[in-house]
Protein backbone atom coordinates (compact mmCIF):
# COMPACT_ATOMS: atom_id res chain seq x y z
CA UNK A 1 0.00 0.00 0.00
CA UNK A 2 1.02 3.61 -0.68
CA UNK A 3 3.55 2.34 -3.18
CA UNK A 4 5.50 1.08 -0.18
CA UNK A 5 6.98 4.53 0.44
CA UNK A 6 5.41 6.07 3.49
CA UNK A 7 2.19 5.70 5.42
CA UNK A 8 0.59 8.58 7.30
CA UNK A 9 -0.55 8.20 10.89
CA UNK A 10 -3.28 10.65 11.80
CA UNK A 11 -3.71 11.45 15.48
CA UNK A 12 -7.34 12.56 15.71
CA UNK A 13 -7.05 13.83 19.25
CA UNK A 14 -3.84 15.83 19.02
CA UNK A 15 -5.59 19.12 18.23
CA UNK A 16 -3.14 19.59 15.32
CA UNK A 17 -4.82 20.06 11.93
CA UNK A 18 -4.74 16.91 9.83
CA UNK A 19 -3.10 18.68 6.89
CA UNK A 20 -0.27 19.93 9.14
CA UNK A 21 0.26 16.41 10.47
CA UNK A 22 0.58 15.06 6.93
CA UNK A 23 2.98 17.84 5.89
CA UNK A 24 5.07 17.30 9.02
CA UNK A 25 5.28 13.56 8.39
CA UNK A 26 6.47 14.08 4.82
CA UNK A 27 9.18 16.45 6.05
CA UNK A 28 10.17 14.06 8.80
CA UNK A 29 10.51 11.25 6.23
CA UNK A 30 12.61 13.58 4.06
CA UNK A 31 14.92 14.46 6.95
CA UNK A 32 15.38 10.81 7.77
CA UNK A 33 16.28 10.17 4.14
CA UNK A 34 13.26 7.89 3.63
CA UNK A 35 12.03 10.24 0.91
CA UNK A 36 14.35 11.94 -1.55
CA UNK A 37 14.24 13.84 -4.85
CA UNK A 38 12.24 11.96 -7.49
CA UNK A 39 10.16 9.95 -5.03
CA UNK A 40 6.42 10.03 -5.56
CA UNK A 41 4.13 10.84 -2.66
CA UNK A 42 1.07 8.62 -2.19
CA UNK A 43 -1.96 9.81 -4.19
CA UNK A 44 -4.93 11.27 -2.33
CA UNK A 45 -6.89 8.14 -3.24
CA UNK A 46 -4.24 5.92 -1.65
CA UNK A 47 -4.18 7.99 1.51
CA UNK A 48 -7.98 7.91 1.75
CA UNK A 49 -7.90 4.14 1.47
CA UNK A 50 -5.39 3.84 4.27
CA UNK A 51 -6.55 6.54 6.67
CA UNK A 52 -10.10 7.67 5.73
CA UNK A 53 -9.11 11.36 5.70
CA UNK A 54 -10.65 13.86 3.35
CA UNK A 55 -8.70 13.83 0.04
CA UNK A 56 -8.88 17.64 -0.07
CA UNK A 57 -6.93 17.67 3.19
CA UNK A 58 -4.19 15.54 1.65
CA UNK A 59 -4.01 17.88 -1.37
CA UNK A 60 -3.89 20.88 0.97
CA UNK A 61 -0.89 19.36 2.77
CA UNK A 62 0.83 18.75 -0.59
CA UNK A 63 0.15 22.35 -1.68
CA UNK A 64 1.70 23.54 1.57
CA UNK A 65 4.82 21.47 0.83
CA UNK A 66 4.85 22.81 -2.72
CA UNK A 67 4.82 26.37 -1.34
CA UNK A 68 7.87 25.50 0.70
CA UNK A 69 9.58 24.27 -2.45
CA UNK A 70 9.88 20.69 -1.26
CA UNK A 71 7.61 18.89 -3.70
CA UNK A 72 6.09 19.47 -7.11
CA UNK A 73 2.71 18.43 -8.46
CA UNK A 74 2.83 17.17 -12.03
CA UNK A 75 -0.48 17.14 -13.86
CA UNK A 76 -1.93 13.67 -14.15
CA UNK A 77 1.24 12.12 -12.75
CA UNK A 78 1.18 12.82 -9.03
CA UNK A 79 3.24 14.77 -6.53
CA UNK A 80 6.99 14.30 -6.46
CA UNK A 81 9.69 15.20 -3.98
CA UNK A 82 12.06 17.77 -5.50
CA UNK A 83 14.32 18.68 -2.59
CA UNK A 84 16.48 16.88 -0.11
CA UNK A 85 16.25 17.48 3.60
CA UNK A 86 18.33 14.48 4.55
CA UNK A 87 21.39 15.33 6.53
CA UNK A 88 24.17 12.88 7.31
CA UNK A 89 23.56 13.70 10.97
CA UNK A 90 20.21 11.90 10.86
CA UNK A 91 21.62 8.63 9.52
CA UNK A 92 21.83 5.61 11.79
CA UNK A 93 25.65 5.53 11.92
CA UNK A 94 26.21 9.29 12.36
CA UNK A 95 28.30 10.19 15.44
CA UNK A 96 25.80 12.68 16.88
CA UNK A 97 23.02 10.18 16.59
CA UNK A 98 25.12 7.50 18.23
CA UNK A 99 25.84 9.86 21.15
CA UNK A 100 22.11 10.33 21.57
CA UNK A 101 21.51 6.59 21.36
CA UNK A 102 24.02 6.09 24.21
CA UNK A 103 22.41 8.84 26.26
CA UNK A 104 18.98 7.31 25.69
CA UNK A 105 20.30 3.87 26.77
CA UNK A 106 21.44 5.46 30.03
CA UNK A 107 18.05 7.11 30.53
CA UNK A 108 16.36 3.73 30.10
CA UNK A 109 18.84 2.10 32.51
CA UNK A 110 18.12 4.77 35.11
CA UNK A 111 14.39 4.12 34.73
CA UNK A 112 13.32 7.46 33.20
CA UNK A 113 9.94 7.58 31.53
CA UNK A 114 9.40 8.79 27.96
CA UNK A 115 7.71 11.94 29.29
CA UNK A 116 10.72 12.72 31.51
CA UNK A 117 13.08 12.21 28.58
CA UNK A 118 10.94 14.54 26.44
CA UNK A 119 10.95 17.16 29.21
CA UNK A 120 14.77 17.07 29.48
CA UNK A 121 15.17 17.19 25.71
CA UNK A 122 12.77 20.12 25.32
CA UNK A 123 14.43 22.00 28.14
CA UNK A 124 17.98 21.53 26.84
CA UNK A 125 16.94 22.25 23.26
CA UNK A 126 15.31 25.48 24.47
CA UNK A 127 18.52 26.75 26.03
CA UNK A 128 20.48 26.21 22.79
CA UNK A 129 18.04 27.08 20.01
CA UNK B 1 -21.93 34.37 -12.56
CA UNK B 2 -23.63 31.72 -10.44
CA UNK B 3 -20.40 29.87 -9.99
CA UNK B 4 -20.12 27.01 -7.54
CA UNK B 5 -21.94 23.70 -7.54
CA UNK B 6 -24.46 24.76 -4.87
CA UNK B 7 -25.56 28.29 -4.21
CA UNK B 8 -28.41 29.55 -2.03
CA UNK B 9 -29.63 33.13 -2.14
CA UNK B 10 -32.00 34.46 0.53
CA UNK B 11 -33.71 31.10 0.74
CA UNK B 12 -36.72 30.87 3.05
CA UNK B 13 -39.06 27.97 3.69
CA UNK B 14 -42.15 28.51 5.79
CA UNK B 15 -44.51 25.82 7.00
CA UNK B 16 -47.58 27.83 7.99
CA UNK B 17 -46.26 30.28 10.58
CA UNK B 18 -43.11 28.27 11.26
CA UNK B 19 -40.03 29.57 9.52
CA UNK B 20 -37.94 26.44 8.95
CA UNK B 21 -35.46 28.48 6.93
CA UNK B 22 -35.18 32.24 6.74
CA UNK B 23 -32.80 34.32 4.65
CA UNK B 24 -30.26 31.54 4.01
CA UNK B 25 -27.38 32.51 1.72
CA UNK B 26 -24.21 30.52 1.14
CA UNK B 27 -22.28 28.73 -1.57
CA UNK B 28 -20.29 25.52 -1.57
CA UNK B 29 -17.01 25.27 -3.50
CA UNK B 30 -16.64 22.50 -6.08
CA UNK B 31 -15.31 19.26 -4.64
CA UNK B 32 -15.63 20.43 -1.05
CA UNK B 33 -16.91 18.31 1.78
CA UNK B 34 -19.14 20.42 4.01
CA UNK B 35 -20.40 19.48 7.44
CA UNK B 36 -23.96 20.72 8.02
CA UNK B 37 -24.47 21.18 11.75
CA UNK B 38 -26.97 22.80 14.06
CA UNK B 39 -29.36 21.95 16.88
CA UNK B 40 -32.40 19.75 16.25
CA UNK B 41 -34.97 21.74 14.33
CA UNK B 42 -32.39 24.17 12.91
CA UNK B 43 -33.59 23.46 9.36
CA UNK B 44 -30.90 21.03 8.22
CA UNK B 45 -33.17 18.40 6.68
CA UNK B 46 -35.37 21.09 5.13
CA UNK B 47 -32.33 22.67 3.50
CA UNK B 48 -31.15 19.33 2.09
CA UNK B 49 -34.56 18.54 0.58
CA UNK B 50 -34.70 22.01 -1.00
CA UNK B 51 -31.27 21.55 -2.62
CA UNK B 52 -32.33 18.11 -3.88
CA UNK B 53 -35.48 19.64 -5.39
CA UNK B 54 -37.91 17.60 -3.27
CA UNK B 55 -39.54 20.79 -2.00
CA UNK B 56 -39.77 24.39 -3.21
CA UNK B 57 -38.49 27.34 -1.22
CA UNK B 58 -41.12 29.88 -0.12
CA UNK B 59 -38.81 32.58 -1.45
CA UNK B 60 -35.23 32.89 -2.66
CA UNK B 61 -33.37 30.64 -5.08
CA UNK B 62 -31.08 27.64 -5.01
CA UNK B 63 -28.89 26.90 -8.01
CA UNK B 64 -26.89 23.74 -8.71
CA UNK B 65 -24.09 24.15 -11.23
CA UNK B 66 -25.73 27.30 -12.49
CA UNK B 67 -29.25 25.97 -13.06
CA UNK B 68 -32.06 26.79 -10.69
CA UNK B 69 -33.61 23.98 -8.65
CA UNK B 70 -37.36 24.19 -9.23
CA UNK B 71 -39.09 21.72 -7.01
CA UNK B 72 -38.19 18.53 -8.85
CA UNK B 73 -35.25 16.19 -8.36
CA UNK B 74 -32.20 17.84 -9.89
CA UNK B 75 -30.35 15.36 -12.17
CA UNK B 76 -26.93 16.28 -10.77
CA UNK B 77 -27.95 15.83 -7.14
CA UNK B 78 -28.33 12.67 -5.07
CA UNK B 79 -29.85 12.76 -1.60
CA UNK B 80 -29.60 10.10 1.06
CA UNK B 81 -32.40 10.87 3.50
CA UNK B 82 -32.47 9.87 7.13
CA UNK B 83 -35.07 7.18 6.42
CA UNK B 84 -32.92 5.44 3.75
CA UNK B 85 -35.91 4.75 1.51
CA UNK B 86 -35.33 1.23 0.22
CA UNK B 87 -37.73 -1.59 -0.62
CA UNK B 88 -37.33 -4.16 2.16
CA UNK B 89 -38.89 -6.98 0.11
CA UNK B 90 -36.41 -6.52 -2.75
CA UNK B 91 -33.09 -8.29 -2.93
CA UNK B 92 -30.06 -6.02 -3.23
CA UNK B 93 -29.84 -6.95 -6.92
CA UNK B 94 -33.50 -6.02 -7.49
CA UNK B 95 -32.98 -2.78 -5.60
CA UNK B 96 -30.19 -1.86 -8.02
CA UNK B 97 -32.44 -2.70 -10.99
CA UNK B 98 -35.07 -0.40 -9.50
CA UNK B 99 -32.43 2.31 -9.20
CA UNK B 100 -31.58 1.86 -12.88
CA UNK B 101 -35.28 2.04 -13.88
CA UNK B 102 -36.00 5.15 -11.82
CA UNK B 103 -33.09 7.25 -13.02
CA UNK B 104 -32.35 8.63 -16.48
CA UNK B 105 -28.67 8.59 -15.80
CA UNK B 106 -27.51 5.43 -14.09
CA UNK B 107 -24.27 3.47 -13.91
CA UNK B 108 -24.53 -0.22 -12.94
CA UNK B 109 -20.78 -0.30 -12.84
CA UNK B 110 -20.56 2.51 -10.27
CA UNK B 111 -23.35 1.09 -8.09
CA UNK B 112 -21.74 -2.35 -8.07
CA UNK B 113 -18.36 -0.86 -7.29
CA UNK B 114 -19.83 0.69 -4.14
CA UNK B 115 -21.50 -2.59 -3.16
CA UNK B 116 -18.21 -4.46 -3.60
CA UNK B 117 -16.26 -2.04 -1.42
CA UNK B 118 -15.18 -3.13 2.05
CA UNK B 119 -16.69 -6.46 3.11
CA UNK B 120 -19.09 -6.36 0.16
CA UNK B 121 -22.87 -6.81 0.29
CA UNK B 122 -24.61 -10.09 -0.58
CA UNK B 123 -26.66 -9.17 -3.65
CA UNK B 124 -29.15 -12.00 -3.16
CA UNK B 125 -30.05 -10.93 0.39
CA UNK B 126 -33.38 -9.18 0.99
CA UNK B 127 -32.84 -5.52 1.80
CA UNK B 128 -34.99 -5.89 4.94
CA UNK B 129 -32.59 -8.46 6.41
CA UNK B 130 -29.43 -6.33 6.11
CA UNK B 131 -27.55 -4.80 9.03
CA UNK B 132 -27.81 -1.03 9.48
CA UNK B 133 -24.31 -0.64 8.03
CA UNK B 134 -25.01 -2.76 4.93
CA UNK B 135 -28.35 -0.98 4.46
CA UNK B 136 -26.56 2.38 4.44
CA UNK B 137 -24.05 0.98 1.95
CA UNK B 138 -26.91 -0.09 -0.37
CA UNK B 139 -28.57 3.32 -0.03
CA UNK B 140 -25.27 5.03 -0.88
CA UNK B 141 -24.82 2.68 -3.86
CA UNK B 142 -28.26 3.78 -5.16
CA UNK B 143 -27.27 7.42 -4.61
CA UNK B 144 -23.87 7.11 -6.32
CA UNK B 145 -25.27 5.02 -9.19
CA UNK B 146 -26.88 8.29 -10.34
CA UNK B 147 -23.34 9.64 -10.89
CA UNK B 148 -24.19 12.82 -8.98
CA UNK B 149 -22.06 15.93 -8.98
CA UNK B 150 -23.54 16.91 -5.64
CA UNK B 151 -24.10 14.34 -2.90
CA UNK B 152 -26.35 15.24 0.02
CA UNK B 153 -26.29 13.00 3.09
CA UNK B 154 -28.76 13.50 5.94
CA UNK B 155 -27.37 11.98 9.15
CA UNK B 156 -25.61 9.16 7.26
CA UNK B 157 -23.91 7.93 10.42
CA UNK B 158 -26.81 7.69 12.85
CA UNK B 159 -27.66 4.11 13.93
CA UNK B 160 -24.26 2.87 12.77
CA UNK B 161 -21.68 1.14 14.95
CA UNK B 162 -18.13 2.60 14.90
CA UNK B 163 -16.88 0.19 12.24
CA UNK B 164 -19.83 0.83 9.91
CA UNK B 165 -19.40 4.58 10.49
CA UNK B 166 -15.75 4.37 9.52
CA UNK B 167 -16.63 2.34 6.42
CA UNK B 168 -19.42 4.68 5.36
CA UNK B 169 -17.12 7.69 5.59
CA UNK B 170 -14.46 5.76 3.66
CA UNK B 171 -16.91 5.16 0.79
CA UNK B 172 -17.81 8.86 0.71
CA UNK B 173 -14.18 10.02 0.88
CA UNK B 174 -13.23 7.61 -1.93
CA UNK B 175 -16.03 9.09 -4.06
CA UNK B 176 -14.61 12.58 -3.45
CA UNK B 177 -11.07 11.43 -4.33
CA UNK B 178 -12.14 9.67 -7.51
CA UNK B 179 -14.86 11.91 -8.91
CA UNK B 180 -14.40 15.25 -7.18
CA UNK B 181 -18.02 15.15 -6.00
CA UNK B 182 -19.23 18.04 -3.85
CA UNK B 183 -20.61 16.69 -0.57
CA UNK B 184 -22.90 18.23 2.03
CA UNK B 185 -23.53 16.03 5.04
CA UNK B 186 -25.42 16.67 8.23
CA UNK B 187 -24.32 14.97 11.42
CA UNK B 188 -24.33 15.31 15.17
CA UNK B 189 -21.10 13.33 15.45
CA UNK B 190 -18.60 16.15 15.61
CA UNK B 191 -15.49 14.06 16.08
CA UNK B 192 -16.31 12.07 12.94
CA UNK B 193 -16.90 15.27 11.01
CA UNK B 194 -13.59 16.79 12.04
CA UNK B 195 -11.36 14.80 9.74
CA UNK B 196 -13.73 14.34 6.80
CA UNK B 197 -15.02 17.87 6.32
CA UNK B 198 -13.09 20.83 4.96
CA UNK B 199 -16.02 23.27 5.11
CA UNK B 200 -18.66 24.02 7.68
CA UNK B 201 -22.25 25.26 7.40
CA UNK B 202 -23.73 26.00 10.80
CA UNK B 203 -27.49 26.59 10.90
CA UNK B 204 -29.51 27.85 13.81
CA UNK B 205 -33.21 28.70 13.80
CA UNK B 206 -33.29 28.64 10.03
CA UNK B 207 -30.37 31.01 9.56
CA UNK B 208 -26.75 30.55 8.56
CA UNK B 209 -24.55 31.34 11.56
CA UNK B 210 -21.18 30.30 10.19
CA UNK B 211 -20.17 29.19 6.71
CA UNK B 212 -16.80 28.61 5.09
CA UNK B 213 -13.43 26.84 5.17
CA UNK B 214 -13.02 25.11 8.54
CA UNK B 215 -9.36 26.12 9.02
CA UNK B 216 -10.22 29.76 8.30
CA UNK B 217 -13.22 29.65 10.63
CA UNK B 218 -11.11 28.19 13.44
CA UNK B 219 -8.45 30.85 12.80
CA UNK B 220 -10.96 33.65 13.34
CA UNK B 221 -12.21 32.28 16.66
CA UNK B 222 -10.54 32.16 20.07
CA UNK B 223 -11.28 30.26 23.22
CA UNK B 224 -10.33 32.69 26.00
CA UNK B 225 -9.83 31.82 29.65
CA UNK B 226 -9.31 34.29 32.49
CA UNK B 227 -10.06 35.06 36.13
CA UNK B 228 -13.79 35.28 36.96
CA UNK B 229 -13.70 38.87 38.18
CA UNK B 230 -12.59 40.23 34.79
CA UNK B 231 -15.19 41.44 32.30
CA UNK B 232 -14.88 40.20 28.72
CA UNK B 233 -15.64 43.65 27.31
CA UNK B 234 -15.15 42.73 23.63
CA UNK B 235 -17.49 42.28 20.67
CA UNK B 236 -18.06 38.92 19.08
CA UNK B 237 -18.62 36.82 22.20
CA UNK B 238 -20.45 33.72 20.95
CA UNK B 239 -20.82 31.91 24.23
CA UNK B 240 -19.40 32.33 27.73
CA UNK B 241 -19.48 30.53 31.03
CA UNK B 242 -18.24 31.32 34.53
CA UNK B 243 -17.23 29.31 37.54
CA UNK B 244 -16.37 30.83 40.93
CA UNK B 245 -12.82 31.48 39.75
CA UNK B 246 -12.71 31.27 35.99
CA UNK B 247 -14.40 32.82 32.98
CA UNK B 248 -14.31 30.97 29.63
CA UNK B 249 -15.64 32.25 26.34
CA UNK B 250 -15.73 31.53 22.63
CA UNK B 251 -14.99 34.78 20.80
CA UNK B 252 -15.28 35.52 17.09
CA UNK B 253 -12.87 38.10 15.70
CA UNK B 254 -9.32 39.12 16.43
CA UNK B 255 -9.59 40.86 19.79
CA UNK B 256 -8.56 38.98 22.91
CA UNK B 257 -9.96 40.61 26.07
CA UNK B 258 -7.32 41.99 28.41
CA UNK B 259 -6.06 39.64 31.08
CA UNK B 260 -7.31 36.57 29.20
CA UNK B 261 -5.34 33.75 27.61
CA UNK B 262 -6.39 32.77 24.13
CA UNK B 263 -6.18 29.51 22.21
CA UNK B 264 -7.48 28.35 18.85
CA UNK B 265 -10.58 26.19 19.28
CA UNK B 266 -10.93 22.80 17.65
CA UNK B 267 -14.01 22.08 15.54
CA UNK B 268 -15.83 20.36 18.36
CA UNK B 269 -15.30 23.23 20.81
CA UNK B 270 -16.40 25.75 18.19
CA UNK B 271 -19.62 23.97 17.26
CA UNK B 272 -20.42 23.23 20.92
CA UNK B 273 -20.02 26.93 21.70
CA UNK B 274 -22.55 27.89 19.04
CA UNK B 275 -24.98 25.12 20.07
CA UNK B 276 -24.84 26.19 23.73
CA UNK B 277 -25.42 29.82 22.77
CA UNK B 278 -28.42 28.78 20.68
CA UNK B 279 -29.95 26.88 23.58
CA UNK B 280 -29.38 29.82 25.93
CA UNK B 281 -31.16 32.15 23.48
CA UNK B 282 -34.13 29.83 23.13
CA UNK B 283 -34.44 29.37 26.89
CA UNK B 284 -34.34 33.14 27.41
CA UNK B 285 -37.38 33.57 25.16
CA UNK B 286 -39.58 31.13 27.04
Amino acid sequence: MLGGVIEFRIDRHSGVSTYLQIAAQVKQAMRMGLLGPGDKLPTAREVVEATRVNPNTVLKAYRELEHEGLVEGRRGMGTFVTASLATDAAKADAPLRQDLEQWMDRAVDEGLSGDEVDAIYTDVRGTHY
Amino acid sequence: MNAGPVRAEHVAKHFGRTKALDGCSFSLPEGSVTGLVGPNGAGKSTLLSLIAGLAKPTSGEITVHGTAVRGRMHPDVALLTQKRPLYDQFTVREMMRAGAAMNDRWSDERANEVLDLLAGVDEDAKVGTLSAGARTQVAIAVALGRLPKVLLLDEPLSDLDPLARDETLRIVMTEVAERGTTVLLSSHLLTDLGDVCDHLLLLDEGRVQVSGDIEEILDEHHVVVGPAELELGVDGVVDSSRTARQATALVRGGTVPEGFQAARPDLEALVMGYLRASRTRRLARR
